[in-house]
């Protein structure tokens, strides 16, 4: 408990180093987060153009896609906020510096974490809650504590999801150094998939992105929850609040994986 | 200090061949760069197309109850998700700051002693990139997308020409918006938010992410009027025969158009951010 507290307040220490850092060229850092705020509405845009031409997408409103988009995209910028610079990892892996980080007497997924911080990405945060004020604004839900409780408990457990998808498809960089690429099928891939109800996919794809890769549960099955829609595909109820313990089980999975991979690196030598 | 000239020193024969041998090799060094690392286009390949199944089953779904959205019918939609599939990296749509960190760092200072201008070298190893991305990041999702989907395949070998062209020139597009954005490390301490906005705006309107077709008619009259749907919704549609004769010829002809209009832009800025450029050390 004691070491993490201790990790807690050296994170944020790092952390508030780094915003301070970013704050040095002020204008640039005000038009940049500005400008991702304004430029991520395209992105959603894409789902507005889709429905100028279709009333409905696989049985679901547009206003019912935008509250899968804004579940889907909110817990993925929080996850990119926290862990976005481990796209670096692959440079340190071939570079041999990951050296420098199995020297050092902290955990070795705690210090990449701590590497960076771009205070920036909250521009897509903001662009997020915006969508999903206009979700929650637009359709017709039947406000219980259950929902409610429900709707504050996945986004983090979301972006818990997010998170541990992340760090275990990059550790694919620990066996072969330049397939990081691969990585982004299911991290951004994984978002992607499941800003969309998950019935329009085909079965084996929904099986490999959704439940083995389990984004089903940041947006699709806790939507269903909070609508109180019927599941198009008929699944079982308590999948639906079930976001949370998936969360916890992906974290403890990718533990193994990264704790495997680690012991896997080879150094570049020299 | 004196770069190269954009085009040629002077307009002799024997001058204008040199230069192109030149070019030729730059395209080499291009190609080569990339096939080196074969995994590295594996692990692309492999992303491409997951997210080609994902984007035609969204796709797909728009078709229920109805065989036609936006002039397209079901085929062609599935054949547009493919090839623009296979355009990401063939025009490296996702963006580049190969440039801006050479800028960043001074080591355009390099560049510029060399006799020939940056941008040109520039150009010509990107179109050498591009042959490769075309060949191993390009074909195979479509192949994947005709056997699963079944794409809708010109049959007039004049329509694969025109798009063989149309591919070209919009990677010279894109290939100049890229440059643009990365001169702009010669003004910004920190370009990256420029850049992410300019790939941003380059997806959307390229016709990348949805078709142009799509957009409600004031949003693709806008869209109609940038240089982005040069580079993927032009050469689209022509593939899939929805661009043909005059219109067809326009199509690229307006391509050609900003091509020439952006890599004069980008060599007058280059040239002016040149000027500006103080560069560290001995």
């Amino acid at each position: 408990m004691a070491d993490a507290v201790d990790a807690a307040a050296l994170y944020a220490r790092l952390s508030i180093a780094r915003i301070r850092e970013q704050l040095q060229y002020r204008t640039s850092f005000a038009l940049q987060t500005l400008g991702m705020f304004a430029i991520s509405f395209l992105d959603f845009a894409a789902i507005l153009v889709l429905f100028a031409n279709v009333p409905q997408l696989g049985g679901w409103s547009v206003s019912e896609v935008a509250l899968l988009y804004a579940l889907s995209s909110l817990a993925f910028s929080l996850t990119d906020l926290v862990i976005g610079h481990l796209d670096l990892l692959p440079q340190m892996v071939r570079a041999g510096t990951f050296d420098l980080i199995l020297v050092r007497p902290r955990g070795t997924l705690f210090q990449l974490v701590t590497q960076d911080f771009q205070l920036r990405r909250v521009g897509k945060i903001a662009q997020s809650i915006a969508i999903l004020a206009y979700a929650l604004a637009t359709v017709r839900v039947d406000w219980t504590l259950e929902r409610a409780a429900l709707l504050v408990v996945i986004v983090p457990a979301g972006a818990l999801i997010f998170g541990s998808i992340w760090v275990a498809a990059i550790c694919i960089v620990f066996w072969t150094i330049d397939a990081n690429e691969a990585a982004n099928a299911v991290t951004y891939g994984g978002s992607f998939f499941a800003q969309y109800p998950i019935n329009i996919y085909d079965r084996w794809l929904r099986r490999f992105l959704a439940y083995v890769v389990p984004t089903a549960f940041v947006a699709y099955f806790p939507a269903l929850f909070i609508l109180g829609k019927p599941d198009p595909l008929g699944l079982p109820a308590w999948l639906e609040v079930s976001t949370p313990l998936v969360a916890l089980m992906a974290a403890a999975v990718t533990a193994l994986i990264w704790r495997a991979a680690v012991r896997h690196y080879q150094s570049a030598g020299g | 200090m004196q770069t190269g000239p954009l085009l040629f020193h002077r307009y002799s024969l024997p001058l204008v061949l040199a230069s192109l041998r030149l070019d030729l090799e730059y395209a080499k060094r291009g190609y080569a760069r990339y096939a080196a690392y074969p995994s590295a286009a594996f692990a692309g390949l492999f992303t491409n197309t997951v997210f080609g199944f994902m984007r035609a089953f969204v796709l797909l779904a728009l078709f229920a109850g109805r065989d036609e959205v936006g002039g397209y019918d079901r085929s062609a939609a599935i054949t547009y998700v493919w090839l623009t599939q296979g355009l990401v990296a063939t025009i490296y749509i996702w963006g580049w700051q190969d440039l801006s960190l050479r800028i960043r760092t001074g080591d355009i200072a390099t560049d510029l002693i060399r006799p020939v201008h940056p941008l040109r070298a520039g150009l010509a190893f990107d179109l050498g990139r591009s042959l490769y991305h075309a060949a191993l990041r390009g074909t195979p999702p479509a192949v994947v997308g005709g056997i699963v989907f079944g794409l809708t395949l010109p049959s007039d070998p004049l329509v694969w020409l025109a798009f063989t062209v149309s591919v070209f020139l919009a990677v010279v597009v894109s290939y100049a918006y890229r440059a643009l954005y990365n001169i702009a490390a010669f003004w910004l301490t920190d370009w990256r938010g420029a850049l992410l906005i300019a790939i941003t705006a380059a997806n959307f309107f390229s016709g990348f992410v949805v078709p142009v077709r799509f957009f409600p008619a004031p949003l693709e009259a806008f869209a109609r009027a940038t240089p982005f749907p040069s580079m993927v919704q032009v050469p689209i549609d022509i593939f899939v025969g929805r661009a043909a004769g005059a219109e067809l010829a326009l199509a690229v002809a307006s391509q050609l158009g900003w091509a020439l209009v952006l890599l004069a832009l980008a060599a007058w800025l280059f040239d002016r951010g040149v000027r500006r450029l103080v560069v560290q050390g001995g």
